[in-house]
């Protein structure tokens, strides 16, 4: 099961679109609840990190805007959740998300000016595309209540959004 | 002053303006701006009305910018002729456009 799920997810973020795993591998509400949160989280402390460590107005405003708008997101998956009394359940995707997002931070924290900036933007246009993947063909499409997909559409919408401003601001620091 | 004078005095004073000008709204909605297109005229006042809980921005590249703060409503009067694309900066996926033509 965790193998498989960590597969599945392996799928998602590497091939973005690839049409994804048998039903039985769908992750349930609960599930696509806590991964959603999750995928948030992630950003916003790796927009934290930013904050804190670039001196590039930039990359510090963006890094601002996704803490801002993952908050703003994550703040209405909560009020859902609590609306539809579903506990959100952690999972294996979640647990490899958190994982490789550890990583990301550690390699990021030690580094600093030009690179840190480069190095983190990079990974924000990487990771909000892999995410993309996730809800355009997993999590979406898995989810089973109305309001909770209607919420990842607006999630994908925003991180869509993103990525592109991240790629903008990539464009700018070259 | 003969009649004609007159009428003609009174065009001058209200015929330049014979159009109120107007207030145009967009609504933005899960990060759509909708009506996505908009015609206007000098004069009028784009109002957008944010229902999202995101910021956005009105923006043309090289032109103005608005700030649309969440649940809240922005305006801007046109202020000359021209036909632009416009977006939000936040969320470049987001796409306008306004024409406005001379009154
Ligand atoms: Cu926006």
């Amino acid at each position: 099961m965790f193998t498989r799920h960590i597969a599945a997810l392996a799928t998602v973020l590497l091939m973005g679109t690839a049409p994804l795993a048998q039903a039985a591998d769908k992750p349930t509400d609960p599930q696509i609840a806590h991964i959603a949160y999750t995928a948030g989280t992630i950003d916003i402390e790796a927009a934290k990190l930013a904050i804190k460590t670039s001196k590039t107005k930039e990359v510090v405003d963006f890094a601002k805007d996704m803490e801002r708008d993952h908050e703003a997101v994550n703040k209405q998956a909560l009020d859902l959740v609590k609306k539809l009394k579903v506990t959100p359940e952690d999972n294996a995707t979640s647990q490899a998300l958190s994982a490789a997002a550890k990583e990301e931070r550690a390699k990021l924290a030690k580094l600093e000016g030009a690179a840190f900036d480069k190095a983190y933007v990079e990974n924000e246009v990487a990771y909000h595309k892999q995410v993309n993947g996730a809800l355009e063909t997993l999590l979406i499409p898995s989810a089973s209540n109305a309001e909770l997909k209607s919420l990842l559409e607006t999630g994908l919408k925003i991180f869509q959004g993103h990525e592109q401003h991240a790629e903008h601001v990539a464009g700018m620091l070259k | 002053m003969s009649k004609r004078q007159l009428w003609i005095a009174l065009v001058l004073v209200f015929g330049t303006s014979p159009v109120q000008a107007e207030t145009i709204q967009v609504t933005i909605d899960k990060l759509v701006f909708s009506p996505a297109t908009v015609e206007a005229k000098v004069g009028d006042t784009i109002k957008w009305v944010n229902k999202d809980v995101f910021a956005h921005t009105a923006t043309v590249k090289g032109g103005w910018e608005v700030m649309i703060p969440p649940k809240a409503t922005a305006s801007l009067t046109l202020q000359k002729a021209e036909a632009v694309d416009y977006f939000c900066r936040f969320h470049p996926n987001m796409k306008g456009h306004l024409a406005v033509t001379a009154p």
